[in-house]
């Protein structure tokens, strides 16, 4: 195998790049990333960062983009407008796969850089307001600056986010292709489609492209936010900066739950809305999801629950007078979201609107390919084996967008230990291990840490082992049963008692095997 | 030099937590005694509430480990080191030595900036 095209420069994505390098494979390493970001983690997105110090526009958040701005340097051509020629024919040598694919090793971003890899300089202006420099891209092969740009006294929770260090990248030496998402996959020429026309040939394909945030149908509203990507947690955090706001989040969920803690943290006034008659029921089962609604009331959010959202209304603009005499008979929509209003009628005054209600994987463009099965399997993930291996042995998938053994996993663990492998099933073209890890979740909401792990069969039972769930018992851990086994735990703000039964329960699934 | 508590409450195996800034962990491995930065470098979590074994310390929220002795990281997601401090026992109490060092920036900046990420 001469070259590996990791398609989502995500967490998953740089775990199976780490796990190339680190099982021998010293071939061309292509990852393409969707994102104009260097990979970085999530989790803190909604919790720590929402409520970080750097939450003011202004100069801190360059510094951030400067820690996670693409290292590579620019496409040194201009892109084609068609994929070339080489991807009809047989997989060609690394050299030969057109200009497309030439990354210029420079620590410099050219001035006419117009490809996707300018991303990161226009990035930088973003946030900063002045123009792009060539410091905000970096290149693991030269010795940039080994830090952030901005000065180490002006710090800030994001470039704690970066999941990779410029040595570290350096040395898995891979070729970044950031703002660019894969638009499709020919299996016959193995090659990568890109949106932007190009392609890149490659004999194994790493699928980790994740998942993105569900939104609600409808014309988009300044002012209604989801919470997935950077991005998205930037424009909600400055969104959160200016004065105390009648936030609603829709969906009480663990993206929605800790949101709304972080919102109630940051002193705006909090309503979160769920449509089923009680949170997390389908994660924790109803009798733990009365504890986590109690949690929201604890923490000072309102919990609507069994309503459902008819939509969103957006404000009206009163009518103008001017001099041009120019006026509106009646009130127009002002572009801007102000209500909630729910399936009973309800009407939810709302500033900010944040959208918690899930993800879908992201293989829209893995349709009418091979691993599509022709009847659109995908909306479920891309199947593969337990090893993480697709339908074609060349194409392993990890992280939220694989379907392993039928199961869909959105959790962080199964991002950074799925890679290891799926990588090994790559290298050796068939499915040699199993990916065995027992699941593992947390979450942060309202002062407390919730910690999960282990299978929760609907049936299941629960009983409480240590503590108690009232809100002067300091936790508790409970244990899930079925058929007189256990197969899962929960704690609250026991970390000790936790990993422990995890431990449990991993013994006890490995003996199972 | 900071008491921390007295040598029979702290047998082999324990481990207590000093509410220091940032925090301080100090451990009883199997006799010896070690003190780290209490708060994981990887994200907010405390390693006094981790699992020990040996002159490890796995993180209790994403299983990053630390060895004791140097406080270097020794798997992921942890990359960067805790600073480690020296401890001492006098008359039956154990005490801290806290290094001067400052933390790693983006350590203090979890234990100063963001406070409990719960």
């Amino acid at each position: 195998m001469r070259t590996v095209i990791v398609v989502g420069a995500s967490l998953a994505g740089l775990h199976a790049v780490r796990e190339l390098r680190a099982q021998g494979f010293d071939g061309r390493l292509v990852v393409i990333g969707a994102e104009p970001h260097m990979p970085y983690d999530r989790p803190p997105l909604s919790k720590s960062f929402l409520k970080g110090p750097a939450s003011g526009p202004g100069p801190k958040a360059s510094m951030a983009d400067g820690a996670i701005a693409a290292p590579t340097a620019d496409v040194t051509g201009p892109a084609p407008t068609a994929p070339t020629a080489d991807v009809t024919g047989p997989p060609p040598t690394a050299d030969a796969t057109g200009p497309a694919l030439t990354l210029a090793a420079t620590g410099t971003a050219p001035a006419a850089a117009t490809a996707p890899g300018a991303a990161a300089t226009a990035l930088g202006a973003d946030a900063t307001g002045t123009p792009p420099t060539a410091d905000a891209v970096r290149t693991p092969g030269t010795p940039g600056p080994s830090t952030s740009t901005a000065p180490a006294s002006d710090t800030t929770d994001e470039p704690t986010l970066a999941l990779a260090d410029a040595d570290e990248l350096a040395d898995l030496d891979a070729e970044w292709l950031l703002g660019t998402p894969a638009s499709g996959l020919d299996t016959g020429s193995r090659a990568v489609l890109l949106a932007d026309g190009r392609a890149v040939i490659g004999d194994g394909v790493v699928i980790a492209t994740g998942a993105a945030a569900r939104s609600l149908p409808g014309p988009p509203l300044a002012g209604v936010h989801t919470l997935r990507t950077l991005d998205d947690a930037r424009a909600l955090r400055t969104a959160l900066t200016s004065g105390p706001r009648r936030v609603v989040v829709i969906g009480g969920g663990f993206i929605g739950a800790e949101t709304a803690s972080s919102c109630v943290t940051l002193g705006h006034d909090v309503t979160v809305v769920e449509a089923a008659p009680l949170p997390l029921v389908p994660q924790l089962g109803p009798d733990m999801a009365v504890f986590c609604a109690d949690l929201h009331r604890r923490g000072g959010a309102r919990l609507l629950t069994g309503t459902g959202v008819a939509g969103l209304r957006p404000g009206l603009r009163s009518a103008t007078r001017t001099a041009s005499a120019w006026t509106a008979s009646a009130s127009t929509p002002d572009g801007r979201v102000a209500a909630v209003e729910l399936a009973d009628g309800r009407l939810l005054p709302a500033d900010v609107v944040i959208v918690g209600i899930g993800a879908y994987p992201n293989t829209a463009w893995l349709e009418h390919t091979w691993l599509d099965g022709g009847r659109g399997e995908l909306r479920g993930g891309v199947p593969c084996d337990q090893g993480c291996v697709t339908a074609l042995p060349e194409v392993v998938a990890v992280g939220d967008v694989a379907r392993v053994g039928g199961v869909r996993a959105e959790h962080w663990t199964s991002a950074t230990e799925q890679p290891r492998v799926a990588v090994r099933n790559l290298l050796a073209a068939r499915t040699v291990e199993t990916a065995n890890a027992l699941p593992y979740f947390w979450s942060d909401q309202y002062g407390s840490r919730l910690q999960f792990a282990g299978h929760r069969p609907t049936e299941a039972t629960v009983r409480v082992e240590e503590g108690g769930l009232a809100p002067d018992d300091d936790g508790f851990l409970a244990v899930y049963e079925y058929e007189g086994r256990p197969t899962a735990v929960l704690a609250v703000d026991r970390p000790r008692a936790f990993m422990r039964a995890r431990r449990e329960l991993r013994a006890r699934l490995a003996a199972a095997l | 030099m900071i008491p921390v508590c007295r040598l029979d409450d702290l047998p082999a195996g324990a481990s207590a937590r000093l509410d220091t800034t940032p925090p301080i962990a100090v451990f009883n491995a199997d006799g010896a005694l070690y003190a780290i930065d209490d708060t994981c470098s990887h994200q907010d979590a405390s390693l006094s509430e981790g699992w020990l074994e040996g002159c490890q310390i796995e993180c209790p929220l994403h299983a990053a480990s630390f060895d004791l002795r140097t406080g270097e990281p020794t798997c992921l997601p942890a990359r960067r080191p805790v600073r480690t401090h020296r401890v001492s026992v006098v008359e039956g109490m154990v005490h801290v030595h806290v290094t001067d060092a400052p933390s790693i920036p983006a350590e203090a900046g979890a234990a100063a900036g963001e406070g409990s990420a719960a």
